[in-house]
């Protein structure tokens, strides 16, 4: 195989009292999308931002491409393209202004660089706005035009940090959908998420981090054989109902792959199955024969949290600290994205 | 690294079916001091003259101090041998150099907080430059609000005294004043991380503005206060653009030549050159 696009070995990043990254190893090959997945404050955006050489982690070695960040990151550099969270264009100037911006200083001449930005529009369908201020987009038009700030300079390896969060389901998907169409002309992609279903869709491979460490991977398959069965979740009407509903799923032990668990706040039961259709029909039914009274009955995909739980034996970001980036001086610091 | 139009990925392997693109889609091996200078500037200005308020408000506040001053405190303050206009327009002219040079702080602080930094910072171009072309588009705006305060100026009845090669180099000054002051503002933008942070720590322009020969002569302070407010750049920078603009330091209570008080000022603005450029550097670089 080629060398590893991404290979960092023992990283480690404090921010005063936070260990943002604590022995963080990881190895990216090239052709395919890997998703870092984590809790807020796992450590994720830190990463990234190392990679990014924007962040000169404490210890620890991290080759991009088979370039010693530390040493050479003017190559880095040039071989990346980073989007983030906050969406970093300028509002002031129109989408086209932006792309050109960033396509001459990655020392295109004039024309390649209005060539490649107007390319990019047309690949993220942007072509329509592309002479309006970016003032007037919407958050999901920012977001693409975002990632095609990054990709202006044809980059090897993109670095999309939390691409999605804060979008409306629609830009989301055409989000996805941006980047998906990226990956199959060979970009080797390599993004943090908050959510499951985002890594699943996106990437062949999932790093789950948490405590600035890698705590499980594998192929998306791989690691929902390991923690993330389907769930069936039912909400009761009448708080009393819980241990009876507990009692009534117990007894489909067979196709359930663990205990019952109650959480009576929200009136609610959750239990992971093996076989989720049948599991869901079984339970319809012994609920409906001990008269429990039903709000909602679903079979769902596992949340981050339960995959945490399995995992890691405790609920995701059990660590109070908020994201370690905030305590990054230079972090950026914006509200959330409108 | 050169730029090329097949080898897309810079290195020597093929090009992935359809990564294609007209004209060169290169990755390039980064833009030099220059063109990034340029490009950073360019987007600083346009940002500027896009944004209406930034424009209509600094006029505004600038003319509304220049009127207090001319006519309400005006009356109040004796300049020795000339009218108070005459010896208020110049120090107005040059404390205005800082008020607009708080925008600066406050545009940094705003680039940083809202990752538009670390978008430039990931790119392969010298760090030094992206906060030269800030820094030159800054001293550019602040020309223009330097235009408008002298045109004010004149309409309140300021009447000018020197000679045009006087007045240009008047006006010279002042621009190099200012581009000393914006590697200030641009520093206190990078500590303070966030615009309203910025704005507040420019509060600090205050009382440089206001302990100086700009608005009253300084032998009517406090005796404490008068060795300050000699030895600081507002005053330096006033009084050398005073002699030129009265024509004659002595018209301003100045004892010394122009030239002295001309190169006094541009010791003072290549010091603070000397001092937050690489300041400003080094915060910039810090990948923290």
């Amino acid at each position: 195989m080629d060398t590893p696009v991404i290979e960092a070995h023992g990283l480690a990043k404090r921010f005063g009292k936070v260990a943002a990254l604590d022995g963080l190893d990881l190895v990216a090959e090239g052709g395919q999308v890997v998703a870092v997945l984590g809790p807020n404050g796992a450590g994720k955006t830190t990463f990234v931002r190392t990679v990014a050489t924007l962040i000169t982690p404490d210890a620890g070695t991290l080759r991009v491409a088979g370039i010693d960040v530390a040493r050479r990151p003017d190559q880095v550099r040039r071989i990346i393209g980073l989007a983030g969270q906050y969406a970093a264009v300028e509002p002031a100037m129109t989408g086209r202004e932006n792309l050109r911006l960033v396509a001459r200083l990655f020392g295109q001449s004039r024309r390649a660089a209005r060539a490649n930005a107007a390319a990019v529009l047309d690949q993220l369908d942007l072509a329509e706005a592309a002479d309006r201020t970016v003032r007037t987009y919407s958050g999901g038009m920012r977001r693409r035009l975002d990632l095609g700030a990054s990709l202006v300079g044809a980059p090897r390896l993109l670095l999309l940090d939390e691409p999605t969060t804060g979008l409306d389901p629609r830009s989301r998907l055409q989000l996805w959908d941006a980047i998906k169409a990226l990956v199959d002309q060979g970009t080797d992609v390599l993004l943090t998420t908050q959510y499951l279903d985002e890594a699943d869709h996106l990437a062949q491979r999932i790093v789950i981090v948490d405590h600035g460490r890698v705590i499980a991977e594998g192929t998306p398959d791989e690691l929902k054989a390991r923690a993330g069965r389907e769930v069936v979740e039912i909400h009761v009407r009448r708080p009393d109902d819980l241990d009876r509903t507990a009692a009534a799923l117990a007894s489909l032990a067979a196709l359930c792959a663990d205990a019952p668990r109650v959480d009576a706040g929200t009136r609610r039961v959750t239990v992971p199955v093996d076989r989720g259709r049948a599991a869901l029909l079984e339970a319809v039914r012994v609920l409906d024969a001990a008269a429990v009274d039903l709000d909602d009955i679903a079979l769902r995909r596992p949340t981050l949290d339960e995959v945490f739980l399995t995992l890691t034996g405790a609920p995701a970001g059990a660590d109070p600290c908020a994201d370690p980036a905030d305590d990054d001086p230079t972090a950026r610091r914006a509200p959330a994205p409108v | 690294m050169t730029i090329t139009t097949l080898d897309v990925r810079g290195d020597g392997s093929p090009v992935p079916a359809g990564v294609d693109t007209p004209a060169g889609r290169g990755r390039g091996a980064g833009a030099g001091a220059l063109v990034t200078t340029a490009q950073v500037a360019d987007r600083t200005v346009r940002k500027f003259v896009r944004t209406p308020q930034l424009i209509v408000l600094s006029t505004i506040q600038g003319a509304m101090f220049l009127l207090i001053f001319r006519y309400v405190f005006g009356g109040a303050i004796s300049a020795g041998g000339v009218p108070y206009v005459d010896f208020m327009v110049p120090g107005f002219v040059v404390t205005g150099v800082l008020f607009s040079g708080m925008n600066t702080a406050a545009g940094v602080a705003e680039d940083l907080e809202q990752g538009f930094f670390d978008r430039l910072r990931s790119l392969p171009v010298p760090r030094t430059a992206l906060l030269a072309g800030r820094a030159v588009a800054d001293t550019g705006l602040l020309t223009w609000s330097l235009a408008v305060t002298t045109a004010i100026g004149f309409l309140v009845g300021f009447r000018y005294g020197g000679t045009a090669a006087e007045a240009l180099a008047a006006f010279g000054l002042c621009a190099v004043f200012g581009f000393a002051f914006v590697w200030m503002f641009v520093c206190m933008g990078l500590v303070a991380g966030t615009a309203q942070a910025a704005q507040g720590m420019s509060m600090l322009v205050f009382p440089l503005t206001f302990v100086s020969s700009a608005f009253v002569p300084i032998d009517t302070l406090p005796g404490w206060m008068q060795p300050v407010a000699h030895h600081q750049p507002v005053t330096a920078m006033t009084d050398a653009v005073r002699s030129l603009a009265l024509g004659d330091p002595a018209a301003a209570g100045l004892s010394g030549s122009t030239t002295h008080y001309v190169v006094i000022a541009l010791l003072w603005s290549a010091g603070l050159v000397a001092l937050f450029a690489p300041l400003a550097l080094a915060r910039y670089r810090r990948s923290s």
